[in-house]
């Protein structure tokens, strides 16, 4: 599914230079669940962020369905993935002054749905996420778990292959983290792929490849013993 | 869920973020729209009087001035009355017709009046007869007159009103403005008294706006006899046949009558074409502080809203927006705004006209909807210019901020 090759990002600060990631190369397979972990500030978010689009890096390319994702015009990055793609953040990102209802219809308005489609869609979803009867609630008027499921329904609406997730259990309780984690489970066992980046090593244990960071170094890339199939990666 | 809900829902949520940039496109659209109708009307208005006095010159005494003309207040000078004659016999060419007026203060029903003296215009017939001149013969060169041919003097007294002289009327007759038949309750045959002296309503003139509606017009040797005036008048209308005539009359009018002031109806609404012209660069002050100032305020409006929204920026990208959407979002906005201030400052400076127009500037408002619609359009153009910048910076937002913590 990627292909990261030569990958430099850098970031200039008055006249310190910081090297945000680096890696010479990197694959992640169709179907593979994988977490990244590492110290903080070791650019794990720099790495998600360029796995979707949303950075690009100094140098090398980011091949993704064998596409380069950086040679692309903005539009059509933009388009692979709003159909692809689908993210979860620490802090849920939800809108806060729209519904549940209405933050789980914004991609696929974006995805050019129509209206009555859209509605339908995202009640079926927050129905799936257990959350079918507050679908006119505000994010303000829901728990914190609550509004992590609405996040869910809003990354699975337009029916992604891929998850990018970053902390995704870092604000939870213990009932919401394993909801989440065997949400993803689910969606792994689809045949799709996530990569997810956590400090929870129960939630890390749970994927079938940790790649650890240090410095913006990939520092070792190993298959967790619970799961098999996922393929072996080249570490940098 | 499309780009207005989503739009829509942000700015119902916290309406006080856009307040003070839609109050300033709300207040500059208020004053452009005021302005700009009371100017228009005021315009008509002025256009109205020139063509109602037709191609007037005015002949005065000396020392009156052009205001005391307009609200009859002319009692303290005088000129003789043989200066209509003098006018009659040197036969001008383009003179059409003459008015000579006296006017004196007089009560009717406790209210104030003004009595004023005219002489119907079949007694000019009878004079030219007995002086064997041939009556307002003398076409101008040019004339743009069809025919000038003799008149049948029986037009209705009532277009006195429009025509400003009168065919026929006794001396023991009178023709009263709509105001005057009014709060005196007077109808055509009923009598009037002034100064002890019954004289007969002859007519009741339809309504005109001016000082005519509270008129009572008589016999000018009546109003003489009555107010022990003598043969003195205080202003002589001199109607020319068209436009053309009355530049050529005056220097004319002025050679034969040395002792009076000779001027022409573009003068009297001078000072009015002077306010207007104002008005109209005032307007223009007007558009440019609502473009500096609205435009301003939009600006930092939108660019504000754009660093507050920055997640939200982040994350719509993250879920798929393009940055082409991103920036439309935010001229949404823009626009949202800048309707709202167009149309309640279209509303508001219309109120503002319509009261203001007829309490200051004596002039009656309707809505001009070309007017309004011209101004929402120059509010929207101006939001959306002063958007565009902000809006543009935010699709270049990086994505990446909605993985920041708050
Ligand atoms: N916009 C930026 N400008 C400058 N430096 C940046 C920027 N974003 C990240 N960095 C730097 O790049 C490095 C990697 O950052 P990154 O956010 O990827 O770390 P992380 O592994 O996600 O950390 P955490 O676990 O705390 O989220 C850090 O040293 C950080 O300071
Ligand atoms: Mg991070």
């Amino acid at each position: 599914m990627f292909h990261l090759q030569d990958i430099t990002k850098v970031y200039r600060r008055r006249q310190q230079e910081v090297v945000a990631f680096k890696a010479s190369s990197l694959d992640i397979g169709l179907g593979e669940y994988v977490a990244v972990v590492g110290p903080s500030g070791s650019g794990k978010t720099t790495l998600l962020s360029m796995l979707g689009g949303m950075l690009s890096p100094d140098t090398g390319k980011v091949w993704f369905e064998g596409e380069s994702l950086y040679d692309l015009s903005i539009t059509a990055r933009t388009r692979r993935r709003r159909e692809q793609i689908g993210f979860v953040f620490q802090t849920f990102n939800l809108v806060p002054y729209l519904t549940a209802l209405e933050n789980v219809q914004v991609p696929l308005f974006l995805n050019g749905v129509s209206k009555s489609e859209q509605r339908d869609r995202a009640v079926s979803l927050l129905e799936q996420v257990g959350l079918g009867n507050r679908i006119e609630h505000k994010p303000s008027e829901l728990s914190t778990g609550q509004q992590q499921r609405v996040a869910l329904a809003r990354t699975l609406a337009n029916n992604p292959r891929l998850i990018l997730a970053d902390e995704p259990t870092g604000n939870l309780d213990p009932d919401s983290r394993e909801a989440v984690l065997s949400m993803f489970d689910k969606f792994v066992s689809e045949g799709r792929t996530i990569v997810m980046v956590t400090h929870d090593p129960g939630a890390a244990a749970r994927a079938s490849r940790q790649l650890r960071l240090n410095d913006g170094m990939l520092v070792s890339s190993e298959e967790s013993q619970n799961v098999t199939g996922a393929k072996p990666a080249k570490a940098a | 869920m499309n780009l207005k809900t989503l739009v829509w829902r942000e700015l119902a949520e916290r309406p006080s973020a856009m307040l003070t940039s839609t109050l300033m496109i709300l207040l500059g659209v208020t004053a452009l729209v005021a302005i700009r109708h009371v100017t228009v009307f005021s315009e008509r208005e002025v256009g109205q009087q020139l063509q109602s006095l037709g191609a007037n010159v005015l002949v005065l005494p000396k020392e009156a001035t052009l205001q005391d003309y307009y609200s009859a207040d002319l009692t303290e000078r005088t000129l003789p009355e043989s200066h209509v004659a003098s006018i009659l016999l040197e036969n001008l060419p383009g003179v059409e017709r003459l008015s000579p007026k006296l006017c004196v203060s007089a009560k009717v029903a406790d209210r104030d009046v003004t009595l004023t003296g005219i002489l119907p215009q079949s007694e000019f017939q009878a004079k030219a007869v007995w002086q064997s001149v041939s009556l307002f013969s003398n076409k101008h060169e040019g004339c743009k007159k069809a025919a000038c041919g003799p008149k049948t003097y029986d037009a209705a007294p009532e277009t006195l009103a429009s025509e400003r002289t009168i065919d026929q009327l006794k001396g023991n007759e009178a023709v009263i403005g709509a105001d005057v038949a009014e709060f005196s309750a007077l109808k055509p045959g009923q009598s009037i008294k002034m100064f002890g002296e019954k004289l007969q309503v002859l007519a009741v003139l339809p309504r005109t706006g001016t000082v005519d509606d509270s008129r009572v017009f008589a016999h000018l040797h009546t109003v003489q006899r009555l107010t022990n005036a003598g043969e003195v008048v205080n202003a002589i209308e001199v109607m020319g046949c068209c436009e053309d005539a009355a530049g050529g009359l005056v220097p004319k009018l002025a050679e034969l009558l040395p002792d009076a002031k000779v001027v022409t109806i573009s003068q009297v609404v001078s000072t009015q074409v002077g306010i207007n012209r104002l008005m109209s660069q005032m307007s223009l002050f007007v558009l440019a502080i609502l473009v500096i100032v609205g435009g301003a305020s939009v600006a930092s409006t939108i660019s504000s809203n754009v660093r507050e929204r920055r997640r939200e920026v982040g994350t719509l990208m993250a879920l798929g927006a393009t940055p082409s959407l991103v920036t439309r979002m935010f001229l949404l906005k823009a626009w949202t705004l800048g309707i709202v201030g167009a149309v309640g400052g279209s509303v508001l400076g219309l109120i503002v006209a319509m009261v203001l127009g007829s309490q200051w500037a004596g002039v009656a408002v309707t809505p001009l909807p070309g007017l309004i619609a011209l101004s929402i359009g120059v509010a929207l153009v101006i939001t959306t210019l002063a958007a565009l910048w902000p809006a543009r910076s935010a699709a270049k937002l990086d994505p990446c901020c909605c993985f920041q913590e708050i």
